[in-house]
């Protein structure tokens, strides 16, 4: 089904989402741009009914960005975890700024806190996992891997993320490890603002894919 | 944190806590915020839920009406019982309060609606 409002309308809403205002450099943060953003979210609805009345979780929610767009294309419920305060409080502030009441916040530690052997309340929990994991650039390199794995375990359908487009062997190969068909569903220019003082160029493109995986039964 | 927010949540990853389910659920300021009706939506929770943590919520935050048990088979039409589900599970926001662990009683706070559930180092 299509989303009942347009993309650019989307687009728009989303522009007005406040940014992470001293971001850390070890949680690699940055916002992902309104742009990638709206074109990520209406794709999975236009294309795969994949928001709409479901049931969704944003992995890594930083300010709040995919949790409250998908909120917008009518989500049920969604909810956002993520492990810094300073950024909920700003994805709290711009919920509430929209009048977007369908949203959970959660802080917790996606990688430990959320699934493990021994804690499966989670489990399946969701519909559609969603999320734009930190790309693992820094010091922590495996951690987009970690985060996926983490999003199949919370779904009991589909699993969409964005990866760079030079690690796109590797994906497909991770994606069969964790039991899932892979398919990259669109390529996007991530427009990275130079949000850290190291970044010596005023911005460069990144290309990345969306990535839709289904798990396999 | 809405309450179907709640029924997911567990003080699991506490060092040596067993089940740590369901957390007691301690409500400080809440409030109701409509969303549309969706019957199919509850149909489909239905499965995920655990009734002894929704109901024991549903006491502490006053709907008197969510019965002590459910049949999922009966209740998947009886769209008197979805309706008061849905604004149980998806209405009522939980805006202060906190979340404790049954097993240790760790608390885990809830402020401006959002409830944080990291632990410390030494408790994991």
């Amino acid at each position: 089904m299509s989303a009942t409002i347009k993309l650019k309308k989307l687009e728009e809403y989303l522009q007005s989402i406040d940014s992470f205002e001293n971001p850390k450099i070890l949680l690699e943060q940055y916002i992902t741009p309104s742009h990638i953003s709206s074109h990520f979210l209406y794709t999975i609805q236009n294309n795969y009914d994949d928001i709409r009345e479901k049931l969704v979780a944003d992995l890594g929610a930083g300010t709040g960005m995919l949790t409250i767009g998908s909120a917008i294309l009518e989500a049920s419920h969604v909810v956002g975890f993520e492990i810094d305060l300073d950024a909920l409080n700003i994805a709290k502030f711009n919920a509430d700024e929209m009048e977007v009441t369908n949203v959970d916040f959660v802080q917790c530690d996606v990688l430990n806190d959320l699934i493990s052997d021994e804690n499966k309340k989670w489990h399946k929990a969701f519909d559609t996992v969603i999320l734009n994991p930190p790309f693992g650039t820094k010091k922590n390199s495996g951690i987009d891997i970690e985060f996926l794995k983490v999003a199949t375990q919370l779904s009991n359908h589909s699993v969409y993320s964005l990866h760079k487009t030079s690690t796109r062997n590797y994906i497909q190969k991770k994606a069969k490890e964790l039991n899932c068909k892979g398919e990259v569903i669109a390529e996007l220019r991530y427009n990275l603002d130079s949000s850290y003082k190291f970044h010596k160029k005023a911005s460069k493109d990144i290309e990345v894919d969306v990535w839709k995986f289904t798990l396999l039964s | 944190m809405k309450l179907i927010t709640y029924n997911f949540l567990t003080s699991k990853c506490i060092r040596g806590v067993k089940v740590g389910y369901p957390l007691k659920l301690n409500v400080v300021e809440k409030k109701v915020e409509q969303q549309n009706f969706n019957p199919e939506f509850v149909q489909r929770m239905l499965p995920r839920l655990e009734w002894s943590a929704i109901k024991s919520a549903a006491d502490i935050v006053g709907c008197a009406e969510i019965p002590e048990n459910m049949n999922v088979e009966t209740s998947l039409h009886d769209t008197d019982f979805l309706q008061k589900l849905h604004h149980l599970l998806l209405e009522i926001e939980i805006v202060n309060g906190s979340l404790i662990c049954p097993e240790t009683g760790r608390v885990f706070p809830i402020t401006n609606g959002i409830p944080n559930m990291l632990l410390n180092e030494d408790e994991v």
